[in-house]
């Protein structure tokens, strides 16, 4: 398969519906052969981002380019670039291999060529078997693995996922996910990757950019996004993260929790007796059962992983994740000790 | 085991064994009480009417067995009325289903308040077929009818100056689609509102035109709802019979004028079989017709 990763850019859109800024001002260069992900809410702007580069949408100002070509005038018909849409995409009067052939009959290829590139195709995904099918007598883990077929079929410049998987059961989902990354590193083609669902952005992303109310708020490696927040939303989007209120004490130290906390690492400049919020990930909390002092509240199951929920006598509970065998010795209404790790914890302004 | 026992034991099982049989049946005779109702009004209005039609078709009127009948529709007037049917039933499908089709296509790209009026209105104008139209059209396109006025004291157009009469089959015409238009938008709207906006945009991506998306989706996705409309328009326009009754004077030769003429008298003697052979005859056409439904109802839901 000749396909070869492409870069594009995103250079100053801008998107309104109305009175709505859908997309503002957003910029963003993905490297050939990158998978990025935008993550965020509905209604972030993120699927606005896709649609506008797919040339089904429009942008009111900006440039979006592919290697380096405007695309400003080029209808979506001629920019190849493949999509997999959310659900329901596939064209139900054709079977599988029918379906993934599309986009080579209406560029005219014969008949010869285009089954074969299709049975190769349908191969990757693993579907041969499965392509004299309907699209109604596909599972939608099925649908979803040939709509990707179909949209590398055209040998793409870049892939754009739509929430490819949103519609798909858990095991499914995960199931599928792991195949899109193989597939994309073995065939090396450049991805954008729209979701709402962070797990899913972290588990096959090269970097991952978060958007809120249509602007890109960070965009980073998954780990480098999970660790180092740049604002409360990102933190508060990308994994579980307890916001406390604290006060600095000097330009790197705050209070928290009746706890001074060197964070001379992540800290903004501070000027003491400022009244911040110190974005503290479960993990970086540790506690040990006490005379006195916080009362766990909740205790939640996870797995491995067992969610403790903490009342350390501010407005909401404070959490903490144990390991389940840790989490054993701790039931609800002990009294414990709380201990912060500065090395996770992170502050902004409030 | 002795002897007794073993009875016993036999009838025992066989009474077990007859139970659930005897309460499957018991269970089918209370669920099939739920339609009887339903299956008495269709056994006495449609069953029975058909029955006392289909027997007096093939008795003359010294209670003789005949076909003569039936003969008789295959030459003359019957002959001609059968085509007249047909064909008023099949250009007022063609035409309808271009319209309403076309309505259709429109309609699911309006948004708001004017998609629910054109589709109230089509429910509106569907039902209004019968006298009333005939009755609108005769005021408003009829030789002293207000719009043909308007039309030539202020157009100076005269439609009447060339071929088009309100009574003749074209006239005809024009009123049958007036509602047959409508009711293909009716019937013919849940097809084109299934088609997917997902459908389009993954053509543009994949690299199709307008063109190709109406060629290999649209089309085939849509033929099987838009034959079977076609099949009920056909069919209704063929048995279709006040509009007609109140429209023509008697000369367009149509199947369910002259059962209307034969029943209600106007028979010459040893003719007063010929309505019911007549009503046998549309019958069979309907029941040809909405077999061909069925049967392309059959096919799209398989593929």
């Amino acid at each position: 398969m000749d396909i070869h990763g492409s870069t594009v850019e995103f250079h100053g859109v801008t998107r309104k519906f109305g009175n709505v800024v859908a997309l503002n001002d957003f910029s963003l260069k993905i490297k050939p052969g990158e998978l990025v992900t935008l993550l965020g809410p509905s209604g972030c702007g993120k699927t606005t981002a896709l649609r506008i580069l797919a040339g089904i949408d429009k942008e009111h100002s900006g440039v979006v380019e592919i290697d380096g070509k405007d695309m400003s005038s080029i209808p979506a018909n001629k920019r190849n670039i493949g999509m997999v849409f959310q659900a329901y995409s596939l064209f139900p009067n054709m079977t599988a291999q029918e379906n993934v052939e599309y986009g080579l009959r209406v560029r005219g290829v014969d008949s010869v060529a285009r089954s074969k590139r299709a049975s190769e195709l349908l191969e990757l995904v693993g579907l041969a078997s499965q392509s004299a099918r309907r699209s109604t007598q596909l599972s939608g883990g099925q649908q979803q693995r040939v709509a990707l077929a179909r949209a590398l079929a055209i040998e793409p410049s870049v892939l754009l996922l739509d929430e490819p998987l949103s519609a798909l059961d858990a095991q499914v989902r995960s199931q599928l996910r792991d195949e899109i990354r193989r597939i994309q590193k073995t065939i090396g083609i450049t991805t954008l990757f729209v979701t709402h669902d962070q797990e899913e952005a972290m588990a096959v992303s090269d970097r991952v950019g978060v958007m809120n109310k249509g602007n890109l708020d960070q965009i980073d490696s998954p780990s480098h996004l999970y660790n180092k927040p740049k604002t409360p939303f990102v933190a508060g989007f990308v994994g579980l993260t307890n916001v406390v209120p604290a006060v600095a004490q000097s330009k790197n130290e705050v209070l928290v929790l009746d706890q001074v906390l060197d964070i001379s690492e992540h800290a903004p400049s501070l000027v003491k007796g400022e009244e911040v919020k110190a974005l503290i990930r479960p993990e970086a909390i540790s506690i040990e059962k006490a005379a006195k002092g916080a009362v766990v509240i909740t205790k939640s199951f996870l797995g491995p992983m067992t969610r403790i929920g903490i009342d350390v006598g501010l407005h909401d509970l404070i959490y903490v994740e144990l390991t389940s065998k840790e989490a054993k010795k701790i039931d609800t209404g002990d009294h414990v000790e709380v201990t912060i790790s500065s090395d996770s914890v992170m502050v902004t302004h409030a | 085991m002795s002897q007794t026992s073993l009875q016993s034991t036999l009838s025992h099982q066989t009474a077990e064994g007859a139970l659930p049989v005897a309460k499957r049946m018991f269970r089918l005779d209370k669920s099939f009480l739920g339609i009887l109702p339903f299956l008495a009004l269709i056994g006495y209005f449609f069953f029975y009417p058909l029955a006392v039609v289909f027997n007096e078709s093939i008795h003359d009127s010294h209670h003789h067995l005949t076909a003569s009948a039936y003969k008789a529709l295959f030459g003359g007037d019957y002959r001609n009325a059968f085509i007249g049917s047909f064909e008023l039933a099949a250009y007022s499908m063609a035409i309808s289903a271009i319209i309403g089709a076309l309505i259709c296509w429109a309609v699911v790209k309006t948004q708001g308040h004017a998609r629910k009026l054109i589709i109230a209105a089509a429910g509106v104008l569907t039902s209004t077929g019968g006298i009333p139209l005939a009755f609108s059209f005769i005021a408003a396109f009829g030789q002293e009818g207000l719009v043909t006025k308007i039309l030539l004291n202020v157009f100076h157009w005269d439609i009447y100056g060339g071929a088009f009469d309100i009574y003749n089959f074209w006239g005809i015409l024009l009123v049958y689609c007036f509602f047959q238009a409508p009711l293909m938008v009716i019937i013919f709207i849940p097809a084109v509102e299934n088609l997917k906006v997902e459908w389009q945009e993954a053509n543009e991506t994949l690299g199709g035109s307008r063109i190709a998306y109406l060629r290999f989706v649209v089309i085939p996705v849509l033929a099987p709802a838009f034959i079977s409309s076609c099949l009920l328009l056909f069919a209704s326009g063929f048995s279709a019979y006040a509009t007609a009754a109140a429209m023509s004077n008697g000369t367009i030769p149509l199947v369910p004028l002259l059962i209307g003429n034969l029943v209600n008298g106007e028979v010459l003697a040893d003719q007063a079989n010929q309505g019911d052979a007549l009503a046998m005859g549309m019958i069979l056409v309907c029941v040809l017709v909405f077999g061909l439904y069925a049967l392309v109802m059959r096919v799209s839901r398989k593929k």
